[in-house]
């Protein structure tokens, strides 16, 4: 019985934990998305402040990857409808681009 | 000889063969200008009869439309070699064995093509870079005796052979690169060989550029050409674009190859080079390898590009 009661309580005892956490993130920190169709970055080039969680999606059927110019970021083997996520913490302008099609090329801009 | 009759001299083979495509290109140092007609027509030194061929982009570990698995188009490609009336010497694989780098889908391709029972010869595709040491697994894997990032030379009956790699340390908005590392070895390894000596040069992305958008060339590949062009007869072989598309520049015949697993559009056709999809019962026409054969006499490097089914 008391294994019983445990399980149905978990749930009920996490849920205004996990609340709080969404809360607390929700204001310090934006998310934008890239998106990645008939091998083009969209948008091409974006514009975030400085912490903002960007997270790129492949939409195409093949594999793609994210790489910075500078090295600054490099994702592994992106595959269709997989992501990459990197947080920009330092102001500047990242040029990136795939390294599978180096043709494809993007840019990030952080603001302070 | 004018440069109408040269083109004449090498177009005038061509002829539909099969499944494929002959195109005949004369051997030893038809159009050299520099050398009377009689060494013209003489044979190079030391080359005897034997074929080979060229498989290319068996993207093994591609698994959607318009081919649910890169395997089975595969294994039907080494069947077909293995059909052929003459054993080839050895093969040649001109890239992307695989779709991710995963040492899954590498062992599936020597698995299959094992088969053949010929030695391989592999350069990369950048779809075999993708393992966490940026082509360090197929390095481990294949490159043995092979020179820097995989680039290698070998001689078979007569002929030279050179592997290049141009998928390495790709740059931002730029096409296939070779670097100068690799120029450097190929300047040292053509220089002192004989202009008579028939060249085979293979590789991942085309050594001329067929549509820049895509990416579809290679950036430093006029420094490597100018190496190559003294020689009497150069054939490059290449994958990358999953299409037959076939140039003659003076002495340098260039052939990119059909892939095994999926077609790709023509250049510049439709948004992006992406997998052309096809009705699955017209897949094996777009789907091949090639067969070159190498003949003594006539010396020319006859090259048959066979699909899997017509």
């Amino acid at each position: 019985m008391l294994h019983i009661l445990l399980r149905r309580a978990l749930p009920v005892a996490l849920a205004p934990a996990t609340a709080l956490l969404l809360i607390a993130a929700a204001p310090a920190q934006a998310a934008q998305t890239v998106t990645i169709g008939n091998f083009t970055f969209g948008p091409e080039a974006l514009t975030v402040k400085a912490g903002t969680t960007v997270t790129w999606i492949n939409g195409d059927d093949v594999p793609h990857t994210i790489v910075a110019v500078d090295k600054s970021f490099r994702s592994r083997v992106i595959d269709t409808d997989e992501r990459f996520a990197f947080t920009f913490t330092k102001p500047g302008a990242y040029a990136y681009f795939c390294s599978i099609h180096p043709h494809m090329t993007g840019k990030i801009v952080v603001t302070p | 000889m004018g440069p109408e009759t040269h083109r004449r001299r090498f177009l005038e083979c061509m002829a539909w063969a099969g499944t494929g495509l002959a195109w005949t290109v004369s051997g030893g140092v038809a159009g050299s200008t520099l050398l009377g007609a009689a060494e013209a027509e003489a044979a190079p030194k030391g080359v005897t009869p034997f074929t080979f061929v060229q498989v290319s982009d068996s993207h093994i570990g591609f698994n959607k439309d318009p081919n649910p698995d890169a395997r089975v188009t595969f294994r039907e490609s080494v069947a077909q070699i293995q059909a052929m009336p003459q054993k080839p010497a050895f093969i040649l694989h001109t890239g992307d064995v695989s779709q991710l780098s995963r040492p899954d889908q590498f062992d599936d391709a020597d698995q299959i093509l094992k088969e053949a029972g010929v030695p391989v010869f592999h350069v990369p595709g950048e779809h075999d870079m993708l393992d966490d040491g940026q082509g360090q697994a197929f390095l481990d894997r294949y490159g043995k005796g092979a020179l820097g990032d995989g680039w290698m030379s070998f001689d078979h009956s007569g002929v030279h052979f050179v592997g290049l790699v141009n998928v390495k340390q790709l740059q931002a908005g730029g096409m296939g690169h070779l670097g100068e590392a690799q120029l450097a070895w190929l300047k040292d390894d053509l220089a002192g060989r004989s202009a008579s000596t028939p060249i085979v040069v293979f590789t991942h992305i085309p050594l001329w550029t067929i549509y820049a958008d895509w990416g579809w060339g290679t950036d430093d590949s006029a420094q490597a050409l100018s190496l190559l062009r003294r020689f009497g007869s150069v054939t490059v072989l290449n994958g990358h674009i999953h299409q037959v598309i076939q140039k003659v520049e003076g002495n340098v015949a260039f052939h990119t190859a059909r892939s095994t697993a999926f077609p790709q559009p023509a250049p510049g056709q439709g948004p992006a080079p992406g997998p052309l999809k096809v009705p699955a019962g017209q897949l094996r026409e777009t789907l091949g390898v090639r067969q070159v054969s190498v003949v003594r006499g006539a010396h020319p490097l006859a090259v048959v590009d066979r699909a899997l089914a017509s």
